[in-house]
């Protein structure tokens, strides 16, 4: 009883406001979604997708009491097993998993399925900070690179699998984690340059112009600097590199990416492409949030909405709903709540006394941070079409169990930090 | 270490924030384009389809049109009060299909309750008529019109092939994405070969609706839409006519009759029997009849006159002769005895040059000749000698336009068979085969097949002595040119004053072997020939070409299990002149005598014999 009344009193209250009042608006933005005028619906109708949604949230009550039941230190102690468990449940999935829209990403059990992808978040974020937390580790020791980066390579692999694009790519977010906690920017900058070179690669029809342009470029700077052999060879391995890279790009976008993601990605440089086909979500999706101006047509008033003509309307692209009935207004407060959010997880991350449950923080901190981003940045047009849901607001019971489950147990962490104290 | 790394963290949340923020008010405060677009609420996209292209005959006769059909769409969310009992009466379906209907509606992967959907397919023009002015007791429902193939005539199902929905493996195939389920594509015949000019450019109409879904205008004024492209129209080789007639003398019976034109190659007539009537399979029949037609014991979807293959017979006793006397191993006067232990004959004056050898068709003068084409001495050890007469003499028959396809705008043309030296080796072993091994193809037996299109040419090649134009069945594509290799001269490489003298070979032949043939004031040259058939009666055949002077017509015919190829064959070629020449048939007892179709003897009628014959080879003629 002593640990329970401690509990309530060490919470962070203000986080869990934040996420009750980001669920409650998610619930009511997903029957706004779906709301026909002429029908008489009830929010809470269970044949509409925001009478399940309000299961999943009660549901989500139930796992957050279970969270903060469970002693503080099983979450480090067991992190190796729920990892283990969760691996096993997806490499089940290619092999026993049922298909929904797409992508075969879903375990069933009669008519109630879920997706062990979206739980594979969690137990890295577990796995990475208990790791990382060992007493002696040292990131800058290629070693524990190399097992880091192979902790995050078998979920990206084995959701790859599935063809779930989207949520292989969430996975990435742990190299945020890996700089926060020591790791050279060097790795992120090669990446932000990788990414610089496969826009030039999209854009550029013919890549021996930027062969070309790259030749000159290291000719000028050999010209204009010391000459020394050592330093011309660099600068030839590198350009040589650089065209190397260039080519696997062309080689991969032709070659191994499917089709509709090419599409996709040529979509964004150019946003002209295609307006009514690879595009045509994210023209219907700029239209509901454009329409919506500076305050919205007003709950259940949205036009855009109600026809399907944005695909996904209450998972993927949830955004649209609320920029057209709530304007710009409610995408900032929206857009607001996730900045406080994601800062109070640093703020919260950063006041742990052990580097387990910071790193764990910074985990939390980075998945909804990719999250938000690539999902908004998809509704507004500042990001290619990748499936991944909005944390709390689109509808799903596997996304919402698996961020209420990340977020709570950094909350039930955080609560127990002083107790901590004594292990750093 | 690490400091200064939470700061970078915390930056770059509030950056994505604003960079969010302000992309937000441009789209939602500055940019107007996107609430006009909203007034006028959603955009819808209208597909138009093209009408596919038309196919006529040589004399601009329509041969396919499109015919409008119907397809019910429905849109879930705008029925109401909906009276199935009245539905059922209206569209003549019971409630346990229209059950039915409902419930693979609802598991159709692209179904939406706001968007339409098809609920009943292909409805015709009648059921259309019928249902038109009841449709608006039936709100939600839709009619969406497309069109089918239709024909104004029964004949060349064959050719024309047949249009039907596009199947899934098609579809997976169809990289380019020009296609989409429910499309109609060309799957046989012209439809298929010129599919790609057939079929059009679909369009694309992007209309604005308000909530209501009432129509406000075309998106952006229509800069995005693409308007449809008809497909182009075909002008075929074929005479209506001709073909007609020739399917009317084929009634009943199996095989093929293939006439050319042969100055061009063009296909005058390509008859297949037995055939079906090309508009079975249009419309909402398809299935049931498909089913019907594709189990037909009598295979009338296989294109006999291209895929069928026989053995020539006789008629490449001329084929022969050329060869021998380009090869300057026969001469006009060269001379063989009519020796009967070598293969069987028939009587005739004995000894006979080759004049009189083609014309009596003696067989074992053929014996004899091709000895003298394969065996050159070249080469002191026979079976060496053997091996290269028979390359030569291949290299010759190639030129013929045999053993390989010709190249016929049609799909699945089947090439025949011509012996090569390997075939031998690989039946005998090298080395192990000489003359006496292949003797049977001197007579056009043996190890050796061709199609009735490569016969026809053959007559086409003997009409024009010594080149051929590769045969092809159309003649103008609307705003672009035939393919050039239907342009293109293709030479047999032989001294045309030999086939001058087999010409008059021929000429005479006809007043020997197939006295049925003579057409009074035209001057006809032809060859008769027997297909060997282990399987039962011989098949009949007959190639010809008329006027002699100023060949119009080339022809081959078919017709299997029909004996000899004097009596049947030959008279349905000679009534295909006649026709085509005179453009009428004053010999009404021919015409009657193939219509009626008993083209076999009493006696060999009685005793069917389906004895295995091979190799050893008893031509009648």
């Amino acid at each position: 009883m002593r640990r329970e009344e401690a509990i309530s009193n060490k919470m962070d209250w203000v986080t869990v406001l934040i996420y009750m009042v980001m669920v409650l608006l998610g619930w009511f933005n997903i029957f706004a979604a779906v709301y026909d005028e002429t029908a008489n619906q009830s929010i809470f109708d269970l044949s509409l997708n925001s009478g399940r949604q309000l299961m999943f949230i009660a549901a989500s009550a139930i796992i957050i009491v279970a969270i903060l039941i469970v002693d503080m230190r099983f979450y480090e102690a067991a992190a190796f097993l729920i990892y283990g468990i969760v691996v096993f449940l997806l490499v089940l999935v290619p092999l026993i998993g049922k298909e929904v829209g797409g992508n075969k990403a879903w375990l069933g059990i009669g008519s109630f399925g879920v997706q062990p992808s979206e739980f594979a978040k969690f137990a890295t974020a577990l796995v990475v900070a208990k790791i990382i937390g060992t007493v002696g580790f040292r990131m800058d020791r290629l070693r524990n690179q190399v097992i880091l980066f192979g902790i995050i390579l078998v979920p990206i692999a084995l959701t790859l699998l599935q063809k779930d694009f989207g949520t292989a790519l969430v996975f990435t977010a742990f190299l945020l984690v890996f700089f926060r906690e020591g790791m050279s920017p060097f790795l992120l900058i090669i990446g932000m340059a990788m990414a610089v070179i496969a826009i030039l690669t999209l854009i550029v029809d013919n890549q021996w112009y930027l062969h070309g342009g790259i030749v000159v470029l290291a000719l000028v700077i050999v010209f204009f600097g010391k000459r020394t052999v050592k330093r011309i060879l660099t600068i030839g391995v590198g350009a040589i590199i650089i065209i190397g890279t260039i080519e696997s790009f062309d080689y991969v976008i032709n070659n191994v990416l499917p089709v509709r993601h090419k599409k996709r990605l040529e979509a964004l440089v150019n946003p002209d492409f295609d307006p009514m086909g690879i595009n045509w979500n994210v023209t219907q999706s700029k239209i509901a949030i454009g329409s919506g101006g500076f305050s919205g047509k007003g709950f259940l008033k949205g036009t855009q909405t109600k026809f399907d003509f944005v695909p996904e309307q209450s998972t993927d692209f949830i955004f649209c709903t609320i920029g057209e009935e709530h304007g710009w207004l409610g995408s900032l407060v929206v857009v607001g709540l996730f900045i406080t959010l994601l800062l109070r997880i640093v703020f919260l991350a950063e006041r742990q006394k052990n580097r387990f449950a910071r790193v764990y923080g910074y985990s939390v901190a980075s998945i909804f941070f990719f999250h938000f981003a690539v999902n908004i940045g998809m509704t507004v047009g500042l990001f290619p079409v990748i499936g991944i849901p909005l944390p709390f607001f689109s509808y799903g019971g596997s996304a919402l169990w698996s961020f209420t489950i990340l977020l709570f147990i950094l909350l039930k962490l955080d609560a127990h930090r002083s107790q901590m104290l004594g292990r750093l | 270490m690490n400091e200064g790394r939470k700061e970078i963290f915390q930056v770059v949340f509030v950056l994505t924030g604003i960079v969010f923020l302000v992309k937000l008010f441009f789209i939602q405060l500055l940019d107007d384009r996107y609430v006009q677009l909203a007034d006028s609420n959603s955009i819808m996209k209208e597909i138009e389809y093209p009408s596919r292209g038309l196919i006529f005959d040589r004399n601009s006769k329509l041969l396919v049109y499109n015919s409008p059909e119907y397809d019910l769409h429905i849109v879930t969310k705008e029925v109401v009060n909906f009276d199935s009992a009245r539905f059922c009466e209206v569209f003549d379906i019971t409630q346990q299909e229209l059950k039915q209907r409902f419930v693979e509606l609802k598991k159709l992967k692209e179904y939406s309750p706001y968007r339409p959907t098809v609920f009943i397919k292909q409805l015709s023009n009648y059921d259309f008529a019928k249902i038109q002015e009841r449709l608006d007791e039936f709100t939600g429902f839709y009619i969406q019109p497309r069109t089918t193939r239709a024909y104004t005539t029964d004949a060349l199902a064959n050719v024309l092939g047949y249009v039907s929905e596009i199947s899934k493996n098609q579809l997976d195939r169809d990289s380019l994405k020009l296609y989409r389920q429910g499309d109609y594509i060309g799957q046989s015949g012209i439809e298929a070969r010129y599919e790609a000019v057939l079929r059009g450019q679909r369009g694309v109409r992007y209309k604005l609706r308000n909530v209501k879904g009432i129509e406000k205008g075309s998106f952006k004024d229509g800069d995005y839409d693409t308007l449809s492209v008809p497909g182009k129209n075909l002008m075929t080789t074929i005479d209506l006519d001709l073909q007609q007639y020739g399917e009317y003398l084929m009634a009943g019976k199996v095989g093929s009759v293939v006439a050319l034109e042969p100055a061009t190659g063009e296909i005058l007539s390509i008859v297949s029997g037995p055939s079906y009537d090309p508009s079975m399979l249009t419309g909402r029949k398809f299935s049931s009849n498909f089913m019907l037609i594709s189990s037909d014991t009598t295979k009338p979807l296989f294109t006999r006159p291209l895929m069928a293959m026989y053995p020539p017979g006789s008629i490449f006793k001329i084929v022969q002769s050329l060869i021998g006397l380009e090869e300057g191993v026969l001469s006009y006067d060269t001379r063989f005895p009519c020796d009967r232990s070598l293969v069987n004959c028939h009587g005739h004056p004995n000894p006979t040059n080759l004049h009189g050898a083609i014309q009596y068709s003696c067989n074992p003068y053929f014996h004899q000749a091709f000895r003298r084409i394969i065996n050159q001495s070249k080469s002191p050890n026979t079976f060496t000698d053997s091996r290269i007469g028979l390359d030569n003499w291949r290299e010759y028959v190639k030129r013929f336009g045999l053993g390989a396809p010709l190249g016929v705008d049609l799909p699945s043309e089947k090439g025949g068979q011509m012996p090569t030296s390997n075939l031998y080796n690989r039946i005998y072993g090298e080395g192990r085969w000489k003359y006496s091994t292949i003797y049977s193809l001197s007579i056009g037996q043996g190890e050796m097949l061709v199609t009735p299109l490569q016969m026809a040419n053959m007559a086409a090649i003997m009409a024009n002595k010594g080149y051929y134009y590769t045969p092809h069945l159309v003649k103008v594509i609307e705003g672009s040119d035939i393919d050039s290799r239907y342009r293109t001269r293709n030479e047999t490489g032989i001294d045309s004053a030999y086939f001058s003298f087999v010409q008059d070979a021929m000429s005479d032949a006809i007043y020997g072997t197939a006295q049925r043939a003579i057409i009074p004031g035209i001057e006809l040259c032809g060859k008769t020939g027997t297909a060997q058939n282990p399987h039962g009666h011989d098949h009949s055949v007959f190639m010809a070409f008329a006027p002699k002077d100023n060949p119009k017509i080339a022809i081959a015919v078919y017709v299997e299990n029909a004996g000899w190829g004097g009596r049947s064959a030959a008279s349905i070629a000679s009534l295909m002149i006649e026709r085509y020449l005179n453009g009428e048939i004053k010999r009404k007892h021919l015409e009657a005598y193939v219509l009626k179709g008993d083209f076999l003897d009493p006696v060999v009628r009685a005793t069917p014999t389906p004895t295995v014959q091979q190799i050893v080879p008893v031509d009648m003629e």
